[in-house]
């Protein structure tokens, strides 16, 4: 368990050290950090919670959700919701009832759901419960059904397409097409202000440090030993007695409730939500993230995600073409040659016998047919 | 009075029968310099059995009727001028001696009525057939003599009906026709059904008893024709999608199905079929385009098959029984792909031309069908059969059967498995190229064109059950069916979504899909 407090601890000093940088360092300074830079660490803080629960689904029970951008996205419109009630009358018609969209859409009323999200707390214990509630749905239909492997992976992908495409229309409430944006402040903070930008890279930072933790203490957990074996064979388990979906519905649950946390903090940040972030690709670049880092790992997930976003930034400004074969060559390389991602690198020992050893369940599928 | 001399002096120059005197009026007026005669005697040759009245009445209409000093009626032609009365050339009338007659709007609607009714004696039974169907269009009473007279020489049966029904709806607007009559004109249009019927019928359902009853029952009876009719169209487009589905999922329903291996690069062998249509016609040039999406299916096949088998000797046969991580990688793959044909081909739509032949539609029934709706269903189940007679019949099906059932045993038996492994999974593609073709042909060609179907194609192949080609096509034609229903009460954006809720629903009831393999190759 000494390891447990690394990552914590690396996250700590490096958001305090870009918070100093960008408050105490003058902005002439080389060695001062712009809002941009602030803003954009966040963006990745809020990407890294979104791999850190996959990677609990991932990594310990052996779900591969093509599908956990849904939830990160619920979580972000939730807050949205909240962000444009904040608005109040400043929106571009100056309507005191309704976001300018529904104005737009020549509609009279409030619908009923967006009932509550004047209130910040409320919007804050939606953005968990939301997915938690669609999760809950979901996996009890999925995992009673014994669906699992590939095809629960490509039912994840039809959940969050059939999602995004109800969300593309304008008839939801939710924005349609343009989703949500011209955010104001949250909390009475305005969110252009750098004190309030830096206050939410670190709550990000808190949340994930969080997370990290609570999950590390689930996967060393009696609990998480069950979910590895769960993963490793889940006939096995079953055979001595444990019941495997409920503790996949239970962690598939958390997951998708700590997913759409980071979806929450992610729209306070970059200022905007719309359908586009339901699209399968961002789900599959979630579990690309997760299998750079190092699957199975925690740690690998936020780093996976760090670094990938990292090189996404730097390329599509540098080299805007490349960065879809960089992405690609990321996906089918890591799988060849890296299959454990950067963790196995830092010397970090898997434990999984289908990580470790892939060789040789290809030559036992020859051997069995 | 001018009138009446004429007609007497037209009577004087007839030569016995009355319709020659008729006729004789008609030319007469005709050459008249007033646009009131002119109408007039349009709509006389139009009534009357004259075969010269067509050429005549044509020649009017594209402005090459001309009057002589005498009256007389000429025609110009290409080669010269033809005089009306005998028939014959006249090579001594030059056309800058002569006047032309004019035209006026009443005097063009006047020759589109008259055309309309002399149609119905031409030759050719196709132009009878749509004079007939003018007619009927146009429901004017003046029409019905001639209708009377054609319909009595008419042989051909179908032509012969049409004529009936323009009759009936015809009869129906006369003032004079009699209650039995219109009752058995409303009888006829009833029974002919369509939306123009319906049209017809309209004005007398206010009629007094019997015939606005009569008429109120007859357009029920087409209302209920419709919509049976619609149900039809709609299963119709139902199998159109449903062809679509199975043409996309086809290819997957070997690499997938019966290989097991999750290709998500399989919507990218898809567009590049598509592109391989756009460059065979543009290497071909415009004069080709009927040949070269003939040519451009094996062309296609080739191109993508060829990469297929690349890819599974380099990437997926390094993860066979990883099925995430060849998710994963085959992802990457496309996101490569995709790239390389934005780089080369640039990120906008494509055209390619549909060929003359795939061009318009045929009917049947109350159905329309588009043609190349109609070749794209062809070119399914032909692909469907080709397929299947290769996995069936051919050395290498057997051997792919083979390698699929028991892997340590065909290779016992000395097969090759590493071999048929990349020759699968590169038949696979190859029939994933030969839908781009299709797809090209009614989708946008674009660097994104795989993506939009490549959760709709998995969909498929779970649905109907892996490992099944009768499966992956059922469930094809199911999911377009279904979605084509749904689509008027939900809206097509709703629809999709309810087919994939339904779909997950349906997943989560039977995990292996509507025809789950049994036996042995269940537990491989």
């Amino acid at each position: 368990m000494k390891t447990g407090w690394i990552m914590p601890a690396v996250l700590a000093a490096a958001v305090a050290l870009l918070a100093v940088m960008n408050i105490a360092v003058p902005a002439g300074s080389p060695l001062h950090a712009s809002t941009y830079m602030i803003s954009l660490a966040g963006k990745y803080l809020c990407y890294a919670i979104l791999a850190l629960s996959l990677d609990l689904v991932w990594g310990y029970a052996g779900i591969l959700s093509l599908g956990h951008g849904a939830f990160f996205a619920l979580g972000g419109y939730s807050m949205g919701m909240y962000l444009m009630r904040e608005i109040g009358a400043r929106g571009v018609y100056g309507n005191p009832l309704l976001p300018d969209f529904m104005v737009f859409l020549g509609w009279h009323d409030l619908p009923w759901y967006w009932n509550g999200f004047d209130h910040f707390a409320f919007a804050a214990l939606l953005a968990p419960l939301v997915p938690a509630l669609l999760a809950s749905a979901f996996g009890w239909f999925a995992f009673r059904a014994r669906v699992s492997g590939v095809y629960l992976s490509i039912m994840t992908q039809a959940l969050t397409y059939a999602l995004m495409l109800a969300f593309f229309r304008n008839d939801m409430g939710f924005g349609g097409n343009n989703g949500m944006t011209d955010f104001k402040d949250v909390l009475g903070l305005p969110l252009q202000a750098d004190a309030t930008r830096v206050l939410l890279m670190v709550s990000s930072a808190v949340i994930l440090a969080a997370a990290y933790v609570l999950c590390r203490a689930i996967v060393s957990s009696r609990f998480g030993k069950v979910l590895v074996a769960i993963r490793e064979s889940e006939a096995r388990t079953r055979f001595l007695a444990y019941r495997p979906e409920s503790y996949k519905l239970v962690v598939w649950v958390l997951s998708a409730a700590i997913a759409g946390i980071g979806g929450a903090l992610y729209v306070a940040q970059v200022g905007i939500i719309n359908p586009s972030e339901f699209a399968p690709a961002n789900s599959v670049e979630a579990a690309i993230w997760v299998a750079v880092g190092g699957r199975g790992t925690l740690a690998g997930a936020i780093i996976g995600a760090v670094l990938v976003n990292l090189g996404k930034t730097w390329f599509t400004g540098a080299l805007p073409e490349a960065w879809l074969y960089v992405l690609g060559a990321l996906f089918t390389l890591t799988t060849l040659f890296l299959p454990c991602g950067i963790m196995s690198l830092l010397g970090w020992r898997t434990r999984s016998r289908k990580l470790a050893e892939p060789a040789l369940r290809g030559a036992a599928r020859e051997a069995t047919g | 009075m001018i009138r009446k001399c004429v007609f007497l002096l037209g009577l004087f120059l007839a030569l016995g029968s009355t319709s020659r005197a008729w006729a004789q009026d008609a030319y007469t007026l005709l050459a008249s310099p007033s646009f009131d005669s002119i109408c007039q005697g349009v709509q006389e040759l139009g009534r009357s059995d004259d075969p010269r009245a067509l050429p005549i009445i044509s020649a009017l209409q594209d402005g090459e009727l001309f009057v002589g000093a005498d009256h007389s009626l000429f025609i110009r032609t290409p080669s010269g001028m033809i005089d009306t009365q005998t028939g014959k050339s006249a090579p001594n009338v030059s056309a800058d001696k002569l006047k032309k007659v004019r035209l006026n709007n009443p005097v063009r609607e006047a020759i589109d009525q008259a055309l309309g009714s002399l149609r119905l004696f031409a030759l050719d039974p196709t132009r009878r057939r749509l004079a007939a169907d003018a007619v009927l269009h146009a429901h004017d009473p003046l029409a019905l003599p001639a209708l009377d007279r054609a319909i009595a020489v008419e042989q051909d049966p179908d032509v012969r009906r049409a004529m009936t029904e323009a009759r009936a709806a015809a009869l129906m607007s006369a003032p004079d026709a009699s209650t039995e009559d219109k009752l058995a004109a409303i009888a006829v249009i009833g029974a002919r059904g369509g939306t123009d019927s319906r049209a017809i019928l309209e004005p007398l359902r206010d009629q007094p008893p019997p015939l606005g009853p009569a008429a109120a029952a007859a357009m029920r009876s087409v209302d209920h024709q419709r919509q049976f009719w619609g149900v039809i169209q709609s299963v119709y487009y139902g199998f159109s999608l449903g062809s679509v589905l199975l043409i996309a999922a086809a290819g997957l329903a070997i690499t997938f199905g019966v290989m097991g291996v999750i290709n998500m690069a399989h919507g990218e062998m898809v567009m590049l079929g598509a592109y391989a249509a756009f460059v065979v016609q543009q290497a071909l040039g415009p004069a080709w385009t009927g040949t070269s999406i003939v040519l451009a299916v094996p062309a296609a096949f080739v191109i993508s098959g060829g990469l297929g088998i690349v890819i599974e000797r380099t990437l997926i046969r390094w993860l066979y029984g990883r099925p995430l991580e060849t998710l994963l990688a085959t992802w990457g793959l496309s996101l490569v792909l995709q790239q390389a044909v934005r780089s080369i081909f640039g990120p906008d739509n494509r055209p390619v031309q549909p060929p003359g032949w795939m061009n318009g539609d045929c009917h049947l029934g109350g159905l329309t069908l588009t043609l190349n709706r109609l070749v794209i269903i062809i070119f399914a189940a032909l692909v469907l059969a080709g397929l299947m007679a290769a996995l069936r019949l051919t050395p290498l099906g057997l051997r792919m059967r083979a390698v699929t059932q028991n892997r340590t045993m065909a290779a016992a038996m000395g097969i090759a498995t590493p071999w048929i492994d990349a020759l699968t999974f590169g038949l696979g593609s190859g029939v994933a190229g030969m839908a781009g073709v299709a797809l090209s042909q009614i989708d946008n060609v674009s660097p994104n064109l795989g993506q939009s179907y490549i959760i709709d194609s998995f969909m498929v192949v779970v649905f109907g059950g892996v490992g099944n080609l009768w499966g992956t096509a059922l469930g094809a034609l199911t999911l377009g069916i279904v979605n084509k229903f749904l689509e008027p009460f939900a809206g097509a954006v709703l629809g999709k979504i309810m087919v994939l809720v339904m779909l997950i629903l349906f997943i989560q009831r039977k995990p292996r899909g509507l025809f789950p393999l049994r036996g042995r190759a269940a537990e491989a």
